[in-house]
């Protein structure tokens, strides 16, 4: 950072001035660096997170309560879904999109800077309001993620933090959304027509209207159990004539295109870094804007494939266990296309390909895993086991979590100049690959045989697959420590990159010099230029 | 740039608009929920509640197991069963069924009980006549006494039917007030 400054200094009058010390970030309205702040944020947070995790994985190592009470273990795992979810992998997307968006379509900057600030700067308060909760009578809010009533109406003091935390969240979610719709449809350089934008551009679009049209929901349902809380009314209070089931519905229509809000941008990422590698273009890219749209609309449909249980006519069943298994469809169409990208390709393994290999094969297992618990008879049998946490663990860890770090090691060149240590990288790649699943293929196992989930102690013969589980997580943990410490390396420098720090990539960001100018694309490229950038 | 500006505007507040929508849909589902619950029957909390008056048919080949469950709000603070636990009903005919309850609250207090039917499918045709769920009832201190439910059950209800079971939560009102604080 004190280079970069000086190297600013340095370069007073040239267009790349930029303010100095405190007031450059906290002032920021330049696209990288409100970028670069979400993704310290995101990594900040991915380990707070991550540290919920390992006290978990501590706990659940042997049977029996060894370290924390029961109240502090559910503690840990509501607060470790719901800073995982709101503070590591959506600000690390937004942080992203800051970052690659206008390089990518041939804009300026983001097209609403103030409020890109702003969307930001709540990130901080949101979280240290739910983070202090630890610290108030009753604890961190310990009724699960899903904020379920009545349970969770009777959280301690954090009960209103958690509350306004969600709100605070979703208000900056909303608005950097805004931004992107905003910057996508109005600031593309002229000649970026929507069929030419990259494919991380495009799932980010989609991206950005599911959080416009579902956030907004979330927000109204903790609103609701606000006021069934402290105001007398009963929404969720059946003694009022209200129904707690009623906010499953309410919850999980926001709850299920969450899921995607979390996925689609690594779908994105991931079609982006397997046509560089493979040297070829990304096999059906029509098909493939055309799979996100429709995955993105059938996820407003399925929502409570999350509760069969909780008793509904056997019409719906049907209907959310038909539409469920229809988003194999598009999902399918898109496995099938990166596999074909590959196809006869000349491929390398840098670490973004290894990233984005591994979420190809191990997204598909969470895919799988999804098709057997969208089953309505099975799902009786997987609802509330650990077969449900190794589901989706599949699908955000390899899935969200691989895609955002094959993201950062793909366009980190572009960002520093510099290439990364290479090797370390893929140390880092393997020792992930390898012990994501010895922490959670196990967890299907114990699913399986009957482990509930959110319970601080199990039955004695689950404990093997536990300690297995338990010994990857501390391993997968730990190696998670390699990444930020090869960014760090890498920012402070390293071998130099051209404009294209990987042959085979395509796209507007790799025509800017690298590191990428403080102010990029300030007049727009030509058609020459957006023409030989869309390869597809 | 100015027009450019002005077109980030109009979106941006477009955008917001939609926002703001979703956020009175998200309220708007409660009304579409109850609406939902009660066209198909399900869990519907006002035909639950419905009195309704009606002409016996009793349907005497036909046997059904009325099982009664009870629950508490909060335990403790009430005694709360059902005189029988089950009974053999033919549909068609109007039966009384009655249900003890004692306030151990310590306090004069006024509690509500919330029905539950299952399977749900059978909210359409389990017809009730009076009920003390109908209405709040008042207890005097470590008051305990006996309140019926008289209901009748639709021979229109389908075949494969056999075991209904009907379900109360008692909800003490006084205390749902103190604990809103």
């Amino acid at each position: 950072m004190a280079d970069e400054l000086a190297h600013a200094a340095a370069h007073d009058d040239d267009h790349d001035h930029k303010p100095h010390g405190w007031r450059r970030w906290v002032y920021a309205t330049n696209h990288k660096d409100i970028g670069t702040m979400y993704l310290i944020f995101a990594c900040t947070m991915f380990f707070i997170g991550g540290g919920a995790a390992m006290l978990i994985r501590l706990e659940l190592f042997q049977p029996g309560l060894q370290f924390f009470d029961p109240q502090f273990f559910n503690s840990l795992t509501t607060m470790h879904a719901l800073i995982m979810i709101f503070g590591a992998i959506m600000p690390a997307w937004t942080g992203l999109a800051n970052w690659m968006i206008p390089m990518q379509v041939g804009a300026p900057d983001m097209a609403l800077p103030r409020l890109n600030n702003f969307s930001f700067w709540i990130l901080p308060f949101a979280f240290t309001l739910l983070l202090s909760s630890f610290f108030v009578p009753g604890g961190a809010p310990a009724g699960g993620w899903t904020m379920y009533p009545p349970l969770v109406l009777q959280t301690g003091s954090s009960f209103p933090m958690l509350i306004f935390a969600v709100h605070l969240m979703g208000a900056s979610s909303i608005l950097g959304a805004i931004n992107v719709v905003v910057t996508i449809m109005n600031m593309r350089a002229p000649g970026m027509t929507l069929l030419r934008m990259p494919m991380f551009v495009w799932t980010w679009l989609i991206t950005a209207y599911l959080l416009i049209a579902v956030m907004p929901v979330l927000a109204g349902a903790v609103t609701m159990l606000l006021t069934d809380h402290f105001f007398g009314t009963t929404f969720f209070t059946a003694a009022g004539g209200g129904d707690p089931v009623m906010f499953q519905h309410i919850f999980w229509f926001f709850g299920h295109p969450e899921v995607y809000i979390l996925i689609l941008p690594a779908f994105g990422i991931v079609s982006e870094i397997i046509p560089t590698f493979s040297r070829k273009p990304l096999f059906g890219y029509e098909a493939m804007v055309y799979a996100v749209a429709s995955i993105a609309f059938l996820s407003f449909i399925v929502w409570a494939h999350h509760m069969f249980t909780v008793g509904m006519p056997l019409a719906a069943q049907l209907f959310f266990m038909l539409s469920t298994m229809l988003i194999a469809v598009p999902t399918g169409v898109k496995v099938f296309n990166w596999t074909a990208t590959m196809w006869k390709g000349s491929l390398s393994f840098e670490p973004p390909m290894l990233f984005a290999l591994a979420f190809l094969f191990l997204f598909s297992i969470g895919g799988f895993s999804g098709l057997m618990l969208a089953m309505v008879p099975a799902d009786y049998q997987y609802q509330d086991t650990y077969f449900v946490v190794a589901h989706f663990h599949y699908v955000l860890v390899p899935g969200s979590i691989f895609g955002i770090m094959a993201g950062v090691y793909y366009w980190l060149p572009k960002w520093t100049g510099n290439m990364y240590d290479l090797k370390l990288a893929t140390w880092h790649f393997w020792l992930s690959a390898i012990f994501v699943n010895v922490l959670f293929f196990p967890q299907h196992f114990l699913g399986l045989a009957g482990m509930p989930r959110r319970i601080p102690d199990y039955a004695v013969q689950f404990t093997d697959w536990n300690m297995v589980s338990s010994i990857g997580g501390f391993a997968f943990g730990l190696s998670q420590l390699l990444f930020p410490y090869i960014i760090w390396k890498c920012a402070r420098g390293g071998v130099r990159v051209g404009n294209k720090a990987w042959e085979g990539a395509h796209g507007l960001e790799w025509e800017l010099p690298s590191p990428a100018p403080y102010h990029s694309w300030t007049t727009a490229p030509s058609d020459a230029v957006i023409a030989r950038g869309a390869a597809h | 740039m100015n027009e450019l500006q002005r077109a980030n505007r109009n979106m941006t507040w477009k955008l917001l608009a939609i926002a703001a929508g979703s956020f009175g849909f998200g309220f708007a589902l409660v009304p579409l929920y109850n609406v939902l619950c009660s066209v198909t029957g399900y869990g519907d909390q006002a035909k639950l509640l419905e009195k309704v008056s009606v002409i016996e048919h009793p349907d005497v080949g036909r046997t059904v197991t009325v099982e009664f469950l009870t629950d508490v709000a909060s335990s403790g603070e009430w005694e709360f069963r059902p005189v029988k636990r089950r009974i053999q009903v033919h549909p068609g005919e109007l039966y009384t069924a009655e249900f003890y309850a004692h306030n151990l609250t310590g306090r004069d207090t006024v509690a509500q009980a919330v029905p539950n039917i299952s399977p749900s499918e059978v909210a359409a045709y389990f017809h009730k006549t009076e009920c003390f769920c109908f209405k709040p009832q008042h207890f005097d201190v470590n008051e305990g006494r006996n309140m019926p439910v008289r209901f009748i059950i639709d021979p229109a209800m389908p075949s494969h039917i056999d075991l209904i079971t009907l379900a109360y939560t008692f909800y003490d009102e006084s205390s749902r007030v103190t604990q809103r604080r």
